[in-house]
């Protein structure tokens, strides 16, 4: 039953072949067993009991409130929980309790879905690897996949296979261990430049960034509030949509949300035929730093379009270089304007210091926030002073607009989906990816994702195979402007061709305690 | 205040920046018109005249002060301007504070529609463009009652621009001449107003308020003095003038205090000054909140750009509840206190001052074209009732019009017995004082009841003066001995006797006709 998709437990609760309750204890054991990979910050344990009691009550009564109903759910860290703490996992939000609940977080329960914990990330949500947090890395799942674990006793220069495991890719880690684990069905994520992307193609799952617009940003701690989308990570494509169709919409507490009618819910059509499809290939995404299995994947994958009869283009995006130096002004400058809030006054961390308020805000900004954190609010800020802010960003959001049209001409040649890489490679182990450092890794990991968040565009990252080493490799389709839906009819014709193979966990499932204890040295305390 | 025009409440703030071109030489030496800029970073300041101290001794120069204001008005709102959570009064400290209010993480601005109009509508009546779209940006300081970090305001791309304001400064010996005047607006934007923060001293203790409703109108004032016809000097800004009075006396300090510098072989700094009410002199603002770096203005990126439209505009089909349509504000903007005045002279013969009078006090020209609407009465005779009698007993008891026990009909009256000759100006007096004791008794009623009607019997008025003449013999003889005041002595007489019910030019007729005969 953990290892189904969301629809398919969903029909199996109408059927009555499990009931909510049931689910979520087997949910809640397998975060238990499955706690070393450090997906969750909090297990909401007695909220979601809770939640399944009410939610088994409404399908006894026949009153089920729709396909989320009973269906266990992790949202990130990031997002306001009324009651429930929300840490952004930072120092500064420790012990940090919102009042209100995000409008997507309202929103999936009222659809009665059931609220598993608060996912892991990096600290307020910047990174690439959700190895940057205050509550320690994630670790990646298919680090103990039979797929991986095959192929490393084949490699003779293997290490230790324990202390070698792989980061998620982030920043929304927590989410896309959490999903891929089978904690759940569905989790929320965000994604600024990536985040909800990359690590769903490092994972093995559907990663979705809807339009800029259409989901509200309500009670998501921000990043950037111009990039900023909530994202959705599931099994499949149709997941995606099932959980699409309950965010979607205007919401009055964020002007930024559309009001234009959208088509819910998002039932998505099985496409026969690919013919009349235009796909294009943005030749700037073909970098040297490309991993060869990737861009033979990228490849194989617009042979298969084209075989079946769809016509596939090179286009061209001419601002794509600039798109990763552009967004670091971008993103720095907003960071350093939102992150002004925690001053230690009103909410979160306060240092001890009271000479003088001023003491008492540097000291408990500098106790508050990890190193990355501190140094984008100090870019930011030096981007933001008067005498540099027309060469840094006034030019960038020129670049910016440039990276958008860029998008725009592409779509308006014919295009109707792009398809590029969702990133370079495959996970990396831990001790790998700590060798550079945040700013470097961000940059590189971004590399394919961000320009689509400066355009506001929707798109969505596809497992498609297993690399050499039994790692899972993702696509990523760029759709226009809410034409969501559309684009996800895409990937799911994609997704059907292509058969990504399941993860094969029962070992770890049934022999957790032998991999706990090896975890000991490496874990960190968990918090829950 | 942020509050004022508008309902906006508490947070919502206008800012007006108005510019004025020559100002005037005022008794005080202070240029009237006051003028304004912007806050920072704006050059051209008009080039006004006129500002002596004294007269030019020989070999000195005449100096020129320039002067710009900066106006935060209260939008005067059900709500505040980003957030639902209310606006009133002296409500208990933080009881009116949204999430949003308290900054917590995740929350958004969401524009209050009724604080837009308000600012279109005070836009209009001050001569502007209304931008049809307008940009929101970010004021990024630290400071404890501002939780954000930020101030949400209208830098770049306000909501109004290029705007005047024609007023009169009364002149000439009684102050009867009135002088137009212009000031030119900058721009009119809409500005979240930050918490109120309370120093105790005595524990080294700061106490915030977020509900951020505070007063009325807040000004910061730009001084800078300058030699005609060469550049203008470094200006200072006073801040935080909350009356009239206070920014009048800080700007008369304020140019006294930079040509004294200057004719000292001083400099004057650009710095941040406050104005200390009590000693009447401005000092120096030394702390953070004279200087602050507010580093460069961010655009909010939470607020979609505001668009207005108008009649030519307008999406077909467009819900009115979605769009705000500057034509239809303007079709309901009152009639503007320039217009009104010069109608008050036109039509009544008023004079202008008293037409100030009319409009300055809160509901007065209502229930003076009340009354006007209701009796016979002379307009001048209505006005010198309301101007002088009503307010009279207004001020006396410190009432609002609202609060007067005499209604517009009643006096209306109360007049038309007066203009019919029913009574005598000094018996109206006496029915007044009785209809504002609020008895519910009308004028006709208070009039019968003490009998207050005048004498219209000749006959029974001959008798009378006959009786008086008899009764003081001394004075008639006075009389007819040449001295012809006497004769006023013998009205006050009968008219005490007729309880001033008596026309005093009837008794004077009969009087004289008695003695001549």
């Amino acid at each position: 039953m953990l290892g189904r998709t969301l629809r398919e437990v969903s029909a199996a609760l109408k059927q009555g072949q499990i009931t909510p309750t049931e689910l979520c204890q087997k949910c809640l054991s397998l975060i238990k067993k499955t706690k070393f990979l450090n997906a969750y910050i909090t297990v909401s344990e007695e909220v979601a009991l809770k939640q399944a009691e009410e939610s088994e009550k409404r399908y006894k009564n026949g009153q089920s409130l729709g396909d989320l109903d009973g269906i266990p759910v992790a949202v990130k860290d990031n997002f306001s929980t009324s009651g429930i703490e929300t840490t952004c996992a930072s120092n500064m939000l420790k012990g940090y309790i919102p009042p209100y609940n995000a409008t997507v977080v309202q929103k999936l329960l009222d659809q009665g879905a059931l609220l598993m914990g608060k996912t892991n990330l990096d600290e307020f949500a910047m990174g690439s690897g959700s190895t940057d947090g205050v509550f320690g890395p994630v670790k990646n799942p298919w680090s103990y996949s039979k797929q991986y674990r095959e192929k490393r006793k084949q490699n003779p220069h293997s290490k230790n296979e324990d202390s070698d495991w792989l980061i998620t890719g982030g920043s929304s880690g927590g989410s896309a261990a959490a999903v891929s684990a089978f904690t759940c069905y569905a989790a929320l994520g965000s994604d600024t430049g990536g985040s909800t992307r990359n690590p769903a193609a490092h994972c093995g799952l559907v990663g979705f960034k809807p339009s800029y617009g259409l989901v509200s940003r309500h009670g998501l701690i921000p990043l950037v509030n111009s990039m900023d989308v909530p994202g959705i990570l599931t099994r499949c494509v149709d997941d995606a949509a099932i959980v699409l169709g309950a965010l979607a919409g205007p919401d009055p507490k964020d002007s930024t949300t559309v009001h234009d009618p959208i088509n819910k819910p998002f039932m998505l059509p099985s496409l026969a035929d690919v013919s009349k499809l235009c796909i294009g290939i943005p030749k700037e995404y073909l970098v040297p730093e490309l991993s060869s299995e990737v861009r033979s994947l990228w490849s194989k994958a617009a042979d298969l379009f084209e075989s079946e009869g769809a016509k596939v283009l090179e286009v061209s995006l001419p601002h794509t270089s600039y798109s990763i130096v552009c967004y670091h002004v971008l993103c720095t400058s907003e960071v350093a304007s939102n992150m002004a809030r925690f001053d230690g006054l009103q909410y979160g961390h306060r240092c001890d210091i009271d000479v003088s308020t001023e003491a008492m805000y540097a000291a408990t900004r500098r106790e508050g926030f990890n190193d990355v954190v501190r140094g984008r609010i100090l870019s930011g800020n030096f981007f933001l002073l008067k005498e540099n802010y027309e060469n840094y960003f006034v030019k960038a959001q020129k670049v910016r607009r440039l990276i958008a049209n860029d998008f725009v001409n592409a779509f308006n040649s014919g295009v109707d989906v792009l398809l590029t890489p969702t990133t370079l490679s495959e996970a990396v182990p831990y001790l790998e990816f700590i060798k550079e450092d945040n700013r470097t890794r961000s940059a590189q990991d971004d590399i394919f994702t961000q320009a689509v968040n400066m355009a506001g565009l929707p798109a969505v990252s596809i497992p498609v195979a297993l690399s050499n080493q039994g790692l899972p490799i993702g696509l990523q389709f760029i759709g226009r402007a809410f034409c969501d839906q559309q684009l996800l009819t895409v990937a799911k014709w994609f997704e059907k061709q292509v058969q990504f193979p399941v993860i094969q966990l029962q070992e770890l499932m049934d022999d957790c305690s032998a991999v706990l204890e090896n975890e000991k040295l490496a874990s960190v305390s968990l918090k829950q | 205040m942020a509050a004022p025009m508008l309902r906006w409440v508490g947070r919502g703030r206008l800012w007006t920046f108005a510019r004025v071109d020559g100002g005037s030489c005022h008794r005080r030496g202070a240029p009237t018109g006051s003028t304004s800029n912007r806050i920072r970073g704006q050059s051209s300041v008009a080039q006004q005249p006129l500002y002596t101290t004294q007269k030019p001794r020989k070999g000195e120069h005449k100096w020129a002060a320039v002067v710009g204001l900066e106006i935060h008005a209260q939008i005067s709102s059900n709500s505040k301007l980003f957030s639902g959570s209310q606006v009133r009064f002296s409500a208990p400290p933080n009881s009116l504070v949204s999430f949003f209010d308290a900054s917590l993480p995740g929350t958004l601005p969401v524009l209050n529609r009724r604080c837009v109009e308000a600012a279109v509508m005070t836009g209009l009546a001050l001569n502007c463009h209304i931008n049809k779209k307008s940009l929101f940006d970010r004021k990024h300081y630290f400071y404890a009652d501002l939780p954000a970090g930020y101030q949400i305001t209208q830098q770049r791309l306000p909501i109004a621009v290029n705007g005047s304001l024609t007023y009169g400064v009364c002149a000439g010996k009684k102050q009867s001449q009135v002088i137009p005047k212009t000031v030119r607006i900058k721009q009119i934007q809409l500005e979240q107003d930050s918490g109120k923060s309370l120093h105790d001293d005595l524990r080294s203790q700061t106490l915030i308020d977020l509900n951020r409703a505070e007063g009325q109108l807040r000004v910061d004032a730009n001084i800078s003095v300058h030699h005609p016809g060469e550049p203008l000097g470094v200006r200072t800004e006073v801040k935080n003038l909350n009356s009239i009075r206070f920014l009048a006396k800080a700007i008369d300090y304020e140019i006294q205090r930079q040509i004294d510098e200057l004719e000292n072989g001083g400099e004057i700094l650009n710095e941040t000054r406050s104005f200390h009410h009590q000693l009447g002199c401005t000092m120096s603002m030394r702390d953070k909140e004279g200087k602050q770096d507010y580093r460069w203005f961010m655009p909010e990126p939470n607020l979609p750009p505001l668009v207005l439209y108008d009649a030519t505009s307008l999406p077909a089909g467009a819900d009115p509840q979605q769009v705000i349509n500057i034509d239809q504000i303007r079709e309901t903007l009152p009639e503007l206190p320039r217009v009104t005045r010069e109608r008050l002279v036109q039509q009544y013969g008023m004079l202008l001052e008293h037409s100030f009078t009319l409009l300055n006090e809160v509901g007065l020209l209502e229930f003076f074209q009340n009354v006007i609407k209701e009796t016979r009465a002379e307009p001048k005779k209505v006005t010198s009732w309301v101007l002088n009698t009503f307010l009279g007993y207004l001020k006396q008891q410190n009432l609002a019009v609202s609060e007067s026990p005499v209604t517009p009909s009643a006096l209306a009256e109360l007049l038309d017995l007066l203009d019919s000759r029913t009574i005598s100006s000094a018996a109206a007096k006496q029915v007044f004082e009785e209809l504002w004791k609020g008895e519910g008794k009308t004028p006709g009623q208070i009039v019968s009841e003490k009998q207050l009607e005048l004498m219209e019997d000749r006959g029974s008025l001959e008798q009378l003066c006959h009786s008086v003449m008899e009764a003081h013999p001394q004075v008639v003889m006075d009389l007819k001995e040449g001295n012809p005041r006497a004769i006023n002595k013998l009205i006050g007489l009968v008219r005490k006797a007729t309880q001033s019910r008596a026309d005093p030019a009837m008794i004077k007729e009969i009087l004289e006709k008695k003695l001549s005969s």
